[in-house]
């Protein structure tokens, strides 16, 4: 029987044209060559090794690409890393102290058990976060809520626990 | 789901990008991206070159002059709707606003972007088709105003010829006294509308404006309801009567959202409830 020949992988030729690219990524300075193509998402996770960002869906529905661009929340995987030049741009990775201690919203998650799997928490967790450090009055009624969790999609908790952390952090931060 | 392969350029100047439109056939405008982009990483759409247009000053801002809300290229759906001088100039705008997708997507899509990419059940659409409003093209055979009603064709399909940008949109201010209201019915919030209705009504002029979208290939203005209503007034029989009338404008045919009936059922309910609503808002 002819199984065929193995034969060595091709060497991966990338006929992408690449583009530089300046941006702050949490904090810090990041100059890089990107295909024009590469999503941040991608960006993020496979350039900078900031796997915290999921990719859900890929088409803008599920937010769980979620990242914070210039103080605003964004989906990362509807945004060319060209498109983020001169950009500040936060991550998950970014939202804990450096000695690892939770902000009072990743708290509230926990307390509340607003996670499951997690798949959905980090873009939840920045969605919620530019809310509560935007300079706008947050609506925080059920309904306010709910709407505010709308573009942000999660198979496992049902919401309630979620609505309920968004409340507490709420509370956390104004009686600091 | 990647993109495919395209030559990206980001010029500084509108010169510069109708030159590069103009320059390849295959060449498309990339705005905020929240329709493009998806378009993109399922493959649906894989132009040869995208003119990025966000670095370009000439296209930033709002401003209300001469009865005119004008919005620029690069104003986002999110700047649009917390704008307080296009609110107090025409506050159907913000409610609409609040329908369009959901806010981290309103945080970078574009209103004009929306406009362009023109999909039948989009609410902008629409409100521009409500308030007689128009927008500015500019090509290589230089600048152009096209009204609303001469803009959208068919879903997604503008009369913009491709190797021109819309520059700017132009809503008009309500009239002094006038009311308005927006009612849509989708599944979820965020979601394109099923049915949705804008409604002006003035009654200092007695005249009405009636636009709707979700229900047929593109928005559409309901003449014969505002017909009925302009002539038999804002009375319980006559709102019903026009709301029966708006069904003959629902030709969207069965899909998985609806029937085609069960679209005319609504349409008929949410004409009639959003005149009522703007009747009251009236002074
Ligand atoms: C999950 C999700 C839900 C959504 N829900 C809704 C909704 O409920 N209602 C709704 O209305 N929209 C919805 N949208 C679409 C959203 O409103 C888009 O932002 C908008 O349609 C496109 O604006 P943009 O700036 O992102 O344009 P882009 O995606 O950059 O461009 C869209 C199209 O318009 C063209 N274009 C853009 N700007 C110009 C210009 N100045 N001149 C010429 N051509 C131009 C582009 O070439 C492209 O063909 C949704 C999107 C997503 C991802
Ligand atoms: S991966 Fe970006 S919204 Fe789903
Ligand atoms: S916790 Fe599993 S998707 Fe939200």
């Amino acid at each position: 029987m002819n199984r065929g020949t193995i034969r060595p992988k091709p060497q991966a030729i990338s006929i992408d044209p690449k583009v530089a690219v300046n941006l702050s990524v949490n904090g810090e300075t990041v100059s890089a060559e990107v295909s024009v193509r590469m999503l941040l998402s991608d960006f993020l996770r496979h350039e900078l090794g900031l796997t915290g960002t999921h990719v859900g869906c890929e088409h803008g529905v599920c937010g769980a690409c979620t990242v914070i661009i210039d103080g605003v929340a964004a989906r990362s995987c509807l945004t060319f890393a060209v498109q983020a030049e001169g950009t500040n741009v936060r991550t998950i990775e970014s939202v804990a102290d450096d000695d690892g201690s939770l902000h009072p919203l990743q708290e509230a998650f926990r307390n509340c058990h607003a996670l499951q799997c997690g798949y959905c928490t980090p873009g939840m967790i920045m969605n919620i976060l530019s809310n509560l450090e935007s300079d706008m009055p947050m609506d925080l009624s059920e309904e306010g809520i709910r709407v505010m969790l709308s573009g942000n999609l999660c198979r496992c908790t049902g919401y309630q626990n979620i609505v309920a952390a968004v409340r507490q952090a709420a509370d956390a931060l104004a009686s600091r | 789901m990647k993109p495919p392969l395209f030559e990206y350029r980001a010029p500084r100047s509108l010169k510069d990008a109708i030159a590069l439109l103009a320059g390849d056939s295959g060449a498309m405008v990339l705005a905020g991206g929240q329709s493009l982009i998806p378009a993109l990483n399922m493959r649906l759409a894989s132009p040869s070159r995208l003119v990025d247009i966000q670095h370009i000053e000439g296209l930033k801002g709002i401003s209300v002059q001469d009865g005119r809300i004008v919005v620029k290229a690069m104003t986002r759906h999110r700047q649009l709707e917390l704008s307080e001088a296009a609110h107090r100039a025409n506050p159907l705008i913000r409610e609409a606003m609040a329908h369009v997708a959901h806010v981290p997507i309103r945080n970078r899509g574009t209103v004009v972007g929306s406009l362009c990419h023109a999909d039948a059940a989009a609410e902008m659409p629409m409100v521009l088709l409500a308030t007689d409003g128009s927008v500015v093209a500019e090509g290589p055979r230089g600048r152009r105003e096209i009204a609303a009603e001469d803009f959208f064709q068919f879903h997604m399909t503008t009369t913009r010829e491709p190797d021109e940008i819309i520059t700017e949109a132009r809503f008009s201010v309500l009239p002094a006294g006038a009311g308005w209201a927006f009612e849509e019915f989708t599944r979820r919030h965020g979601d394109y509308a099923i049915a949705a209705v804008a409604a002006i009504v003035d009654r200092t002029s007695g005249h009405v404006s009636l636009a709707a979208c979700g229900i047929s290939s593109r928005p559409v203005r309901l003449r014969q309801s505002e017909e009925i209503i302009a002539k038999g007034g804002l009375v319980p029989d006559v709102l019903k009567a026009a709301g029966e009338a708006a069904k003959e404008a629902v030709t969207a045919p069965d899909d998985m959202h609806a029937s085609t009936d069960y679209r005319r059922h609504l349409l008929a309910g949410l004409v009639r409830r959003a005149v009522e609503k703007a009747a009251s808002r009236t002074k």
